[in-house]
């Protein structure tokens, strides 16, 4: 028994998909220690703000300052004031005027500038522009306009009974405030979701939920298979034939759609995630049963079964004693096997909307969900979808490694 | 090894019946792929007496073995229990039969559960004679006696498991077994076939101490009837399922009338003659 656990911790396959797992369980016990508090808590107003750090304006203006004057400052403010896509609507506009725009480079900031404050007016309109296409410019006029204007922002504060304004400060473009200082910030590694939740706080419980989700259909599939399969495969006869053909008829129908029929049955409001689980691995338990069936056979006619009946042993004791312990490593692998299909089946449920029902706790599977259902795939939201789709591929590849692990060292002809 | 090497068989005819087979079939797979393992045998097994069942490889002998220790069931015939038909219909019956026919099997290292110690084998065994609520002390006592029956030491293998002896040890650790248990009927299965030939004398001359000390019955299967011929009260020979010859060894080795036991005979080799192999070229024609 030690033996083969040293063995098995030897095998590079395993290790590997053991030390993945670990470094993502360790996250999940750990990450909601560092940020505690309710998953699905909507902080975000508006939708899936973009991954980065987020610091409070409010309280940035109130936050003492210091003086910084760095040569590059201005050149970057433009820089980042002129995205790629303006500066592309910016020549489309010189163009659609019939303005000559050969030899203008159009990452040249300053060139481009120019030419547009020589040229552009608010009231010409260039042919066959939209309504809002001229608004848009007339917007990214105004803000043009305001790098230059003034080097000054005042700050003003409304008076409760009055309603005056009341000068209390002014920013100026040297002003700088350290960020360890500021009372708020936030930082968002993964951004928000369409709810204006933090998606990385979302994604390490709902890594927890969907792991138990796979380890309970595990659970449920494994005792399943393997109870019915050391029946019909140890007892025989007329068992194994009512088994078999149960087993059989679970076979016929397509697991999955199982799966969706009895989830779609059970109702959106009774569907918990242990509820999903239990589903999960009531319908994948046939391929467990069938091997392990197929394995006792084999083994039931070994003399020293045949020994232990001749030293008087129960049923019940030679099954446990003298098959299972032949077959634990077997099924050992199975079950693995098993949590890892129960977290991709509770994946594709939710994608269908069959998932646990999504008010109380999120799982991968729902996280995907909301992310369709709010298209984050085509409005570029890629940290609502792709960290889950990642999470889902590392679970299910550190299982599967460690049960091509556990295979070669269980059965040395696999070895290479 | 002394007590081995001339032949003191016993006559044990009036004996009491301890094990008879009438008509025993037993039949494998079905239509055309169907073959009877074992074709219709009769037998008669006496109290005490050691019988020899002889026959090539894949002759029927473990089936019938099986049969006889009613690990499989029966097609056709009937066994017969101290003259009174067999009833193993339950699990309850089938255990009290056990307890009085027990076997050592033909391959030592599938005998035994590789996740269960040498001790428990044993304590097995003193639970099933009703040992279970006897002091520990007396258990090890009984289990010391029954290892250095067979020349092992107890203390150097508690603890241990089966796979960690030699495969000589193992079977002797399996004589220690019915030692303990004592049944009426032993089976042995081609016990040494699968062991080295030093410990193969060793297992023999065990086996006749004990029939010699419990007056046990021992059902000898081999494939060596020369083995046969010294150790037995009676042989049977087995050809395709079939019983062609049976009686004392020295009526069967002495005059045999089979064709099929005189060709088991001149296999036998002779020291001081040359090697008979004339009976190769007639199995070479016949194949
Ligand atoms: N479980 C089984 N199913 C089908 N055929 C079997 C089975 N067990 C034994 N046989 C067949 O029965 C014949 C006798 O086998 P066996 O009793 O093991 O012979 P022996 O012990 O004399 O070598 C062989 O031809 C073997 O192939
Ligand atoms: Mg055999």
């Amino acid at each position: 028994m030690k033996n083969t656990i040293r063995q098995v911790f030897h095998s590079s396959k395993f290790v590997t998909g053991f030390v993945i797992l670990v470094i993502i369980l360790l996250t999940m016990f750990i990450y909601p220690l560092i940020n505690p508090g309710n998953p699905l808590e909507m902080i975000g107003v508006g939708t899936f703000a973009k991954p980065g750090t987020y610091v409070s304006l409010y309280d940035a203006s109130r936050t003492g300052k210091e003086t910084l004057r760095l040569s590059d400052a201005d050149e970057k403010r433009l820089n980042r004031l002129l995205s790629d896509a303006d500066r592309v609507s910016m020549v489309e506009w010189f163009s659609a005027m019939g303005i000559d725009i050969s030899g203008l480079d159009i990452s040249d900031t300053d060139a481009l500038l120019d030419l547009w404050k020589a040229n552009y007016t608010p009231d010409s309109k260039p042919a066959g522009m939209t309504m809002a296409k001229r608004n848009y410019y007339k917007r990214l006029d105004k803000a043009i306009k305001e790098i230059g204007a003034s080097d000054t922002l005042i700050i003003t504060e409304k008076h409760a009974e009055t309603g005056e304004l009341e000068e209390i400060g002014s920013i100026t473009k040297t002003d700088y405030v350290n960020v360890g200082q500021v009372a708020n910030v936030k930082s968002l590694p993964l951004g928000t979701d369409n709810f204006g939740r933090d998606v990385l706080k979302e994604l390490v419980s709902a890594t927890g939920t969907s792991i138990v989700i796979g380890l309970i259909a595990g659970t449920v599939a494994t005792l399943i298979g393997l109870a019915l399969g050391l029946l019909s495969g140890y007892v025989g006869g007329l068992v194994d034939d009512l088994i078999m053909f149960v087993t059989n008829i679970f076979t016929v129908i397509p697991g999955f759609v199982l799966l969706i029929l009895i989830s779609y049955s059970i109702g959106q409001d009774q569907r918990g995630a242990a509820v999903v689980a239990i589903v999960i691995g009531f319908t994948s338990w046939t391929w467990t049963a069938r091997s392990v069936r197929s394995q006792v056979i084999s083994l039931r006619n070994r003399d020293h079964v045949n020994l232990s009946k001749l030293s008087g042993h129960s049923l019940i004791r030679i099954v446990l004693t003298d098959i299972l312990p032949y077959i634990a490593s077997y099924v050992v692998m199975a079950f693995i096997l098993q949590v890892s299909s129960g977290i991709l089946a509770e994946a594709q449920l939710s994608l269908l909307g069959l998932g646990p029902k999504t008010t109380t706790t999120p799982t991968l599977g729902l996280m995907m969900n909301w992310a369709m259902l709010y298209s984050a795939h085509t409005n570029g939201s890629w940290w609502a979808y792709f960290p889950v789709i990642l999470t889902i591929t590392c679970i299910s590849f550190s299982l599967n490694l460690m049960n091509t692990g556990l295979d070669q060292v269980f059965n040395p002809t696999l070895r290479d | 090894m002394s007590e081995i090497k001339t032949q003191n068989a016993k006559d044990f005819t009036d004996a009491p019946l301890c094990l008879s087979g009438r008509g025993v079939t037993k039949a494998f797979g079905i239509g055309e792929k169907r073959k009877l393992a074992v074709d219709h045998v009769d037998f008669d097994f006496h109290e005490g007496e050691f019988v020899s069942i002889v026959g090539e490889s894949g002759s029927g002998k473990t089936t019938l073995s099986k049969m006889l220790l009613g690990l499989l069931n029966v097609t056709e015939g009937q066994i017969l229990f101290r003259g009174k038909p067999r009833d193993i219909s339950s699990g309850r019956k089938k255990r009290e039969y056990w307890k009085g026919i027990q076997a050592i099997f033909q391959d030592p290292f599938s005998s035994y559960n590789v996740f269960h110690k040498i001790d428990s084998v044993l304590l097995d065994c003193i639970n099933m004679r009703g040992g279970k609520h006897l002091p520990k002390e007396k258990k090890i006592e009984m289990m010391t006696e029954a290892c250095s029956f067979v020349n092992l030491k107890f203390a150097e293998l508690t603890n241990k498991y089966p796979f960690e002896l030699s495969g000589g040890q193992m079977q002797r650790l399996m004589i220690a077994r019915i030692f303990l248990l004592r049944p009426n009927i032993l089976l042995a299965d081609e016990p040494t076939s699968m062991i080295d030939a030093c410990s193969r004398a060793t297992i023999l001359d065990m086996l006749l101490k004990l029939r010699d000390e419990t007056g046990m019955t021992v059902i000898f299967i081999t494939h060596d009837i020369g083995l046969a011929y010294y150790i037995s009260d009676s042989v049977y020979i087995m050809e395709h399922g079939k019983f062609v010859e049976a009686g004392a060894p020295d009526k069967v080795m002495l005059t045999p009338e089979a064709p099929y036991t005189k060709r088991l005979i001149s296999d036998v080799p002779k020291i001081h003659e040359p090697w008979d192999l004339s009976t190769v070229d007639l199995l070479q024609q016949e194949a």
